[in-house]
């Protein structure tokens, strides 16, 4: 096996590089879908609609049990038959974020029930309104418990990028593929590709570990 | 003739077949302090957790000085009370639990002076000044800056107190305030509701345990079974000379435990 420095920084890099930002941008827009979809889903299965908490209950069960690679083709190669078109790039996006809002309404959900009933007692008698019962009561004790649950799907869903690549996502294993492809090397496009994931990963989870720290330090009631 | 504070007047509460508040007619005057006693599942907290609207009722009607809260007039009839009503009349009552459900991430002061703020209105700092005045008051100043959790038991049912006198509630709602309580801690928290009784001229409904505090503080006291009360009077006739048989078996019963 030889390993050729200039290939590298020549060819590999600046070609992958693009591919990196892909993944950084698919991963976080997603992961914004996947914390407002989890939220409505969380809370609509909290819904006192026997329908509605059904149907959001059933449809996380049904995105738990499909593989990611199939939401992804359906997205791609169904929503253009009922005239909707989108890039891959945001097709990606998309099926992504639906795809990890199930697991997050169940983190939230959690969340949410590890505050005791009497918390929501304590806020009624004492005259809260609804917003002020979430906003100063609730959510503050919530939060906390979500973070670090959360903060696997987002690594996670680093994780889960490449699958992209079967729908031609330019992100970061399709162009190291690409490279491999037409030069024949694979060793200095695949080796670059890890190191970079591997970067993101511990990138991400120090973030987590920093918001946490954060957490609990605004909450030293934890003891 | 005192003012009438408190009137149930047939309230029925049910879960499902169970009826757990079978027409009950309960009136409390405006500066007295009435005690629930009974048995275990007898409706006594019910008929706290109906007066605070922390229970829907089936039939029947509460008033405060006269006005329904559970029910609102409006053209001369009575209709479900909307949530700016019930928010008005809440205002009116406080109430101290038994798991004290104080805010864990908040401190002794926060969770005293936050409430008011939060939900009457009332400024910041005049809040935080009333806050310290009655922490000083159940004699918790010296813990303003702990969180709960660092708190015993004893403390943090002191500081919950507190927090509910700081709303400002004419009527104070006592539900078994020492039931989660080591022995040694109840002291402290029974000397705080007695001041309260004894001192200001708070309107008072407690459902107690503690036979001998509820004695000492009440002006009357109602046994509660099945939902009903089976009798009700002074301490000193329902608890020193009860008429009726089902008050003899409890009292000799809460007796020999002691």
């Amino acid at each position: 096996m030889d390993w050729r420095w200039d290939f590298t920084f020549d060819t590999v890099l600046p070609r992958i590089l693009p591919g990196l930002w892909v993944t950084v941008e698919v991963t976080f827009l997603s992961f914004i879908l996947t914390l407002v979809l989890g939220l409505v889903l969380m809370l609509a299965r909290r819904s006192r609609s026997r329908i509605i908490s059904f149907a959001a209950g059933e449809f996380i069960e049904f995105m738990r049990g499909m593989p990611l690679l199939v939401v992804i083709f359906f997205l791609f190669f169904l929503l253009p038959e009922v005239n909707i078109y989108l890039a891959p790039f945001w097709t990606g996006v998309l099926a992504m974020g639906i795809y990890n809002a199930a697991p997050a309404a169940e983190i939230m959900r959690g969340g949410l029930q590890a505050v005791p009933k009497g918390q929501w007692e304590a806020a009624h008698a004492l005259n809260y309104s609804t917003y002020r019962t979430w906003r100063n009561v609730i959510l503050p004790q919530a939060i906390g418990p979500v973070v670090p649950g959360l903060g696997n799907l987002l690594i996670l869903a680093f994780k889960e990028t490449p699958l992209l690549s079967f729908v031609a996502v330019p992100e970061m294993p399709d162009a190291a593929r690409r490279i491999a492809s037409e030069t024949y090397r694979f060793t200095e496009p695949l080796t670059v590709v890890g190191i970079l994931f591997l970067i993101l990963s511990l990138a991400s989870a120090l973030l987590i570990r920093l918001v946490e720290r954060h957490m609990l330090t605004e909450n030293r009631y934890a003891k | 003739m005192p003012n009438e504070k408190i009137r149930f007047e047939g309230v029925t509460k049910r879960y499902g077949a169970l009826t757990v508040l079978d027409k009950l007619d309960l009136s409390i005057n405006e500066g007295e302090v009435v005690t629930i006693i009974g048995p275990s599942g007898s409706g006594k907290t019910t008929v706290l957790r109906c007066l605070m609207t922390l229970e829907s009722i089936e039939d029947g009607v509460i008033r405060i000085d006269g006005e329904p809260l559970n029910m609102m007039e409006r053209d001369g009839t009575l209709v479900p009370a909307s949530t700016g009503h019930l928010r008005k009349m809440r205002r009116k009552l406080g109430m101290v639990f038994q798991s004290f459900n104080l805010f864990p991430h908040l401190t002794v002061l926060q969770n005293c002076a936050e409430p008011p703020v939060l939900a009457l209105g009332v400024k910041r700092d005049e809040a935080r000044k009333r806050a310290q005045e009655l922490l000083e008051m159940v004699g918790m100043s010296d813990k303003h800056a702990h969180y709960p959790a660092q708190l015993s038991g004893g403390q943090q049912q002191r500081v919950a107190i507190a927090r509910t006198l700081a709303m400002q509630p004419d009527i104070l709602v006592f539900d078994e305030p020492t039931s989660a309580l080591d022995p040694e801690t109840i002291e402290e928290v029974t000397s705080v509701i007695r001041a309260l009784a004894v001192k200001h001229s708070y309107t008072m409904l407690m459902v107690t345990h503690q036979i001998d505090f509820a004695h000492d503080i009440s002006d009357r006291i109602c046994f509660f079974d099945k939902g009903r009360i089976v009798e009700q009077g002074p301490p000193a006739a329902v608890i020193d000379a009860p008429s009726e048989a089902r008050t003899q078996q409890f009292l000799s019963k809460v007796a020999q435990a002691r």
